[in-house]
């Protein structure tokens, strides 16, 4: 009876533990998205989305930043989703087990674990530098499109590995080529996962800072872009010269709370969406079957 | 007809394919070329500033004189010739000779305005003065006068990845010793995993075994929004909150410590070591769990005893990545660590990381200079890091195949 009751004690003491501690990480979320949220919706107004920075930017909205985000954004899902979308679909249907498949696969992987950092330095290298793009919105774009490049090809082919082959043999056993049966039947079953995992790998372009910092962005701009080869402001870059290097960093606090705010929220609307997708595909599907 | 032109298409469309698949393998291809190509260069770099000679004396035989040596002449922390192994007669203490100190050993109007007879002043200042050390530009050095060029030769592999010091824009000789930055990451990265483990490990474990179903859909989109945020938004959250916080607790003069990096890290780094844990426990095969059940064995004896052993590797693998992650994020990292570039001795000093040297010099440093080959060289380090990281996930992860 002893041992049993130790034991028991024992689990309800870890179990708990587990507990709380799980309860503390999904606290931290809720503190960190509580905290900018909280303090940022004060600075929240259609001025501050609408108009430019003024006074050295203790003052004043953040429209350019908007808009060189979205454009940085759409750039780079302009060259990186197609592109990511067909060599997905290259590696899961038509590849075969060659030495090429595997090193491609291999580059791939390896591509999705170089930090963001480097990604700058190698489009700074090449973009900016040996094309001569200067600092601008295609050079950003690019080393952007090539940072979710890898994750794009994962989302794919994840998705594309989730159909059952017997999808593949009954349409192609129906005298449909390989192309029409990726066309007609895989791509429109795994369209659901696939889009879901693009929405939420816009939200990381959007978010991140360290590759465009030396390809694309500056401090400051009078002026909107007017061409793709303009320097543009970005979101997280003007937060993170808002928060460390303003001329009156206090003066200047509630911009910087409004910037994180709208990042946040960005992130959290294409997470919802996602999930929104998921739940509405889900239920498509079921009823389908 | 109907069926060429089908062929057609379909020859087109993998075609299409295939340049896709090819385009995405030079991706990274050009990467690493670009990457080392520009990084290399640091080594044929000279190791004094460019554009500048170090003259002395002609009957000065000093030799070998380091990178570092030569900064501590002129920051005055060696002061004497015999430190340096050298004696010259009467004259021991050292005289710096730089544009600036010209007037004080020539009065100033017998300087041409125009500098054009600077190379005959410093010929004339250097033979009275044997014990002066000179750091000039070379357009005012004779080649074959009365005193001796030092060549310090070029940026040794030696002083780049064991050298202590890091200060890039140093006069006269730059250093580029990169051991307190690799050091810095490994640290403020190490301890971020450590302190994210448990957590990390605690969620796994409970979202995958313990919660109900709801409760399990919830914490799925939690995790993913914490993968989601902006690191410069964790930077943000960390410069405002975690950093006063810890200056507080610890009532240290600046907050921005290594202690600062590894817990914004840590959260960083939770999404990650979650979900690659939570895979790893979700593969273990139920008639395993339900064998210990049937054994007699309570729930947190099956999870201790049979689920966390059998899925050992797939959380290794997550802790391993989730090092991967830590090793390379720059924005939060830089926002809080306090950049200083000293090889870290406690967790309560700035320390300053490989990703946040990149982020914060690049920008100032001369395109094709020496400076901005050592960040590149920096790249090519960190890109080395998460090579081998993601080449142990695949390691471990192949091994883990067999076994299943």
């Amino acid at each position: 009876m002893d041992y049993r009751k130790k034991r028991n004690i024992n689990q309800v003491v870890w179990f708990s533990t587990l507990r709380v501690m799980s309860f503390i990480v999904v606290a931290i979320l809720f503190c960190i998205l509580g905290f900018i949220l909280y303090n940022g919706a004060s600075a929240i107004s259609w001025d501050f989305l609408t108009t430019m920075p003024q006074d050295g930017m203790t003052k004043g909205g953040i429209l350019p930043a908007i808009l060189g985000t979205f454009y940085l954004t759409i750039g780079a899902i302009i060259f990186a989703f197609p592109l990511g979308i067909l060599s997905g679909i290259y590696l899961n249907e038509y590849a075969g087990k060659g030495w090429i498949v595997k090193l491609i696969r291999m580059m791939t992987n390896n591509l999705g674990a170089i930090p963001s950092i480097v990604f700058g330095l190698f489009g700074m290298a090449l973009f900016v530098n040996k094309l001569k793009f200067g600092d601008s919105i295609i050079a950003g774009s690019l080393t952007l499109g090539l940072l979710v490049l890898p994750i794009v090809i994962r989302t794919t082919e994840e998705a594309l590995k989730q159909i059952d082959d017997s999808f593949r043999t009954g349409s192609l056993a129906l005298g449909a080529t390989k192309f029409q049966t990726i066309i007609r039947v895989i791509l429109p079953m795994a369209f659901p996962n696939i889009i879901t995992g693009l929405i939420l790998s816009i939200g990381r372009v959007s978010g991140e800072t360290a590759p465009i910092m030396f390809t694309a962005v500056a401090y400051f701009l009078p002026h909107l872009p007017s061409s793709i080869y303009d320097q543009v402001m970005a979101l997280p870059y003007h937060l993170y010269v808002v928060a460390t290097s303003g001329t009156d960093i206090e003066a200047s606090r509630p911009i910087a709370y409004g910037t994180a705010f709208v990042l946040i929220v960005i992130v959290l609307i294409l997470n919802l969406s996602a999930s929104w997708l998921r739940k509405f595909f889900g239920n498509k599907v079921k009823t389908n079957s | 007809m109907f069926i060429k032109r089908k062929y057609f298409f379909e020859y087109l469309w993998e075609g299409l394919l295939k340049i896709s698949g090819g385009l995405t393998s030079v991706a990274i291809l050009l990467i690493v070329i670009f990457l080392f190509s520009e990084g290399i260069g640091i080594f044929n770099n000279s190791a004094v500033e460019e554009g500048y000679s170090i003259i002395v004396g002609k009957d000065n035989d000093v030799e070998n004189l380091s990178g570092e040596k030569i900064k501590d002449i002129f920051d005055q922390k060696i002061v004497s010739w015999k430190t340096l192994g050298t004696t010259i007669e009467n004259h021991d203490s050292i005289m710096l000779l730089r544009l600036d100190d010209i007037a004080s050993y020539v009065s100033e109007n017998k300087i041409a305005s125009d500098f054009s007879n600077l190379p005959q002043i410093i010929e004339q200042i250097m033979k009275d003065n044997p014990s002066v050390i000179g750091f000039l530009p070379s357009e005012y050095i004779n080649k074959d006068s009365d005193y001796r060029i030092l060549d310090l030769g070029k940026i040794k592999p030696k002083d780049f990845f064991f050298g202590k010091q890091w200060f890039p824009t140093a006069q006269p000789s730059p250093l580029f010793g990169v051991l307190p930055i690799v050091l810095g990451t490994l640290l403020v990265s190490l301890i971020a995993i450590l302190i994210a483990l448990p957590f990390g490990l605690a969620v796994a474990i409970y979202s995958a075994e313990l919660a109900s179903e709801k409760v399990a859909k919830l914490i799925r989109p939690v995790i993913e929004l914490l993968a989601g945020i902006p690191s410069v938004v964790y930077g943000f959250f960390g410069l405002i909150v975690i950093v006063p916080l810890i200056q507080k607790l610890f009532n240290l003069d600046v907050g921005e410590t290594a202690l600062a990096g590894s817990i914004i890290l840590a959260i960083m780094a939770l999404p990650t070591i979650i979900t690659i844990a939570q895979d790893a426990i979700m593969s273990t095969p139920r008639s395993m769990k339900e064998a210990s059940l049937a054994l007699g064995a309570n729930k947190w004896q099956t999870i201790k005893k049979v689920i966390i052993p059998y899925s050992i590797s797939g959380i290794t693998a997550g802790v391993v990545l989730g090092i991967g992650r830590a090793i390379g994020e720059t924005m939060a990292v830089l926002m809080v660590t306090g950049n200083a570039a000293v090889i870290p001795t406690t967790l309560l000093e700035p320390v300053r990381t490989i990703p946040a040297t990149i982020a914060a010099e690049l920008g100032e440093a001369p395109k094709g200079g020496a400076h901005y080959e050592a960040l590149f060289a920096l790249g090519c380090i960190l890109f080395i890091f998460t090579l081998v990281i993601n080449l142990i996930v695949e390691y471990i992860s192949s091994k883990n195949k067999n076994k299943a």
